[in-house]
């Protein structure tokens, strides 16, 4: 990457592994006295695809939202581009700016614009002047081929393109690392495709992704290793190929039975 | 499986798009469709008729064909069978004023004029900007002059001279404009996570909301000068205002707090991943729309604040309901009370319908989905 980025890590400790740029070491996490994560250990690449899957509550959503402490961990570390996330709010900060997130329900701001939504990070965190965000906010726009919609409100867009302008206001930040919870499952079928379409074209640019999903078309395209979770923990960790060839876990070929039939 | 052929089946078809078929209308139609459409409403209708044709016409002849309107002594009343009107004309300027002194009422026209004109500017939001906010700052301080005088060649005036219309006025504006910012702090800090803050803000409500308003009014003119040092003297408006906010602000608290509670958590989740900290998502996602969800409940409360400016009479302030009171001491007119007051019915009455048109109006733009 460009020089500015380099000098923006300054601050974080330089790890030897400098290549693994999301790190979970035996990671537990309960809500209540129910057992949630259990013992999570997973390492993401530096532009690196990963794909989550398994069946809804086995724990893959809090999984990913530990990464940018939307959940809290209790045992374990989680290391995030150098930068260990622990109750400390400026490493919490510091990790949310470099990490981008897209919700399964866009959670865009309904009474702001859409390019409002884009610039309200930059301008108000970052102090980013607000011309040069519009400037960017356009460019990402268009590059989620919505430029046209800048300036409509959320209610006015359909389901795809709301999530389209959430993924472009995740990016406004230039996140290190988007994570992805199921971002087409509140759309429509006949929407689900240029929300991937979009999602591709990143994994294509280099980006660092995490992605829950349930799409096995986009995973086969883009994933580099397919992490299946169930009850908690992760059952079965492969490259695509392997994973829906030959899945080894009596857990994941019921699970992939189960979605790939119809 | 089936037996025998399907029954199920579908035509299949080309249609044009057409217009819907034009309804029935005319004035029979609309009598059948909303007076007579069922032996129950036939009676209603038929009873509300009868009661009209009772009341109206001595109505009518009280308050229209006999009634006197203008005259300057009460006598020609007497002599009168239907309503006094002239007492208006008579007693209006103690009515809208008060005890503010007689040749400085002009002042009291103004402030009137400028309260309501900004209120009206207010309600149009082509207009919400900074500068309507420089506008109702410039406003207060006019306002203020006005009121107290003593600069600017105006004779001294007093909180003890204030009274009538602009008293009214400048109570409702100064509970709403003081009372919305409580509201929101205490909803806020009863949502809050630190523990003290909380029990602060609970408590505070609570106690606000169990106890009538004569009381909150009571407390804040006969006790509160009894706890504080003598020579700490807070004018009697200035802490009957502050009694009036603070029971503004603590049921405000409760609506807005309902505001807060109907916002998706993906909307904080969304803020939190950008960053933004507590004072921004407050500020700028979470409050702007919990206030839009909140304004037809909070003008609801803002119309009764209006009308609850009357309690300060109990405490020795007159408003314009307190100073039609007074006015009506004089034994030549005491005996026309009823048409004064009618007048002040009426005031009232355009005050609160038109909050209430307006609270319709802001419902429907957002129900539409405008600005949204």
């Amino acid at each position: 990457m460009d020089s500015a980025n380099s000098n923006d890590r300054a601050g974080a400790p330089m790890a030897d592994n400098y290549d693994e740029i999301v790190q979970f070491r035996g990671v537990n996490k309960w809500f209540g006295d129910f057992h949630v994560l259990r013992d999570i250990n997973m390492v993401v690449g530096r532009g690196e695809k990963v794909v989550v899957c398994g069946p809804s509550g086995s724990g893959k959503s809090t999984m990913i939202r530990c990464i940018n402490r939307l959940e809290e961990h209790q045992e374990g570390t989680i290391v995030v581009d150098g930068t260990e996330l622990t109750d400390d709010a400026r490493k919490i900060e510091s990790v949310r700016r470099r990490v981008g997130m897209v919700f399964q329900n866009f959670n865009l701001f309904p009474h702001l614009s859409v390019m409002a939504n884009l610039t309200m990070a930059p301008v108000y965190v970052h102090g980013i002047p607000e011309q040069e965000a519009e400037k960017q906010a356009m460019e990402l726009l268009e590059r989620v081929k919505i430029p046209e919609q800048a300036w409509k409100y959320p209610g006015q867009l359909s389901g795809g393109q709301q999530q389209r302008v959430a993924i472009a206001r995740a990016l406004m930040l230039q996140p290190k690392v988007m994570l992805f919870d199921e971002p087409t499952s509140a759309l429509d079928p006949e929407m689900i495709n240029e929300v991937l379409d979009v999602m591709v074209e990143l994994a294509e640019a280099g980006m660092t992704m995490i992605v829950v999903t349930h799409e096995m078309g986009f995973a086969r395209k883009v994933a580099d290793l397919m992490v299946f979770m169930d009850a908690g923990e992760i059952v079965e960790a492969s490259p695509p190929d392997q994973f829906f060839e030959r899945p080894e876990n009596d857990r994941t070929r019921l699970f992939l039975s189960q979605i790939l039939t119809h | 499986m089936a037996r025998h052929a399907p029954v199920s089946h579908a035509i299949a078809v080309s249609s044009p798009r057409r217009r819907p078929p034009i309804p029935q209308t005319g004035i029979l139609v609309w009598l059948k469709a909303n007076l007579f459409n069922n032996a129950h409403n036939t009676l209603l209708t038929l009873l509300a008729a009868w009661a009209l044709f009772v009341t109206i016409p001595d109505a009518l002849r009280w308050m229209v064909l006999d009634a006197v309107w203008i005259t300057d002594d009460a006598k020609s009343c007497r002599a009168a069978a239907g309503a006094c009107w002239a007492v208006i004309a008579e007693k209006h300027r103690v009515m809208l004023f008060g005890t503010f002194p007689y040749d400085e009422h002009w002042r009291g026209v103004l402030v009137i004029a400028i309260v309501v004109g900004m209120a009206v500017v207010s309600a149009f939001r082509r207009f919400w900007s900074y500068w309507l906010f420089l506008g109702w700052l410039g406003a207060v301080i006019v306002v203020l002059v006005l009121q107290l005088g003593g600069i600017f060649g105006l004779a001294e005036t007093g909180t003890h001279e204030w009274g009538g219309l602009p008293l009214t006025l400048i109570m409702f504006v100064g509970t709403v404009v003081g009372g919305l910012p409580v509201a929101v702090f205490l909803a806020l800090g009863r949502r809050s996570q630190l523990p003290v803050i909380k029990a602060l803000c609970v408590g505070t409500i609570e106690i606000i909301r169990g106890v009538p308003l004569i009381t909150v009014l009571f407390m804040a003119s006969l006790m509160f000068p009894l706890f504080v040092p003598e020579e700490l003297t807070i004018d009697k408006v200035l802490r009957a205002q502050i009694g009036m906010i603070l029971f503004f602000g603590a049921y405000a608290a409760e609506i807005i707090r309902g505001g807060l509670q109907a916002i998706p958590r993906g909307q904080y989740e969304a803020a939190d991943a950008a960053g933004l900290g507590y004072w921004q998502t407050t500020g700028r996602i979470i409050l702007p729309q919990a206030m839009r969800i909140v304004i037809p409940a909070l003008m609801n409360d803002i119309i009764r604040a209006f009308k609850n400016t009357t309690f300060v009479s109990i405490i020795g302030l007159f408003d314009v309901l307190g100073a039609t009171s007074a006015a009506l001491q004089d034994p030549l007119w005491v005996l026309y009370a009823p048409e004064a007051y009618m007048f002040i019915f009426v005031l009232y009455f355009c005050f609160c319908f038109s909050m209430s048109k307006y609270s319709e109006r802001v419902e429907r733009d957002l129900a539409t989905g405008r600005n949204y």
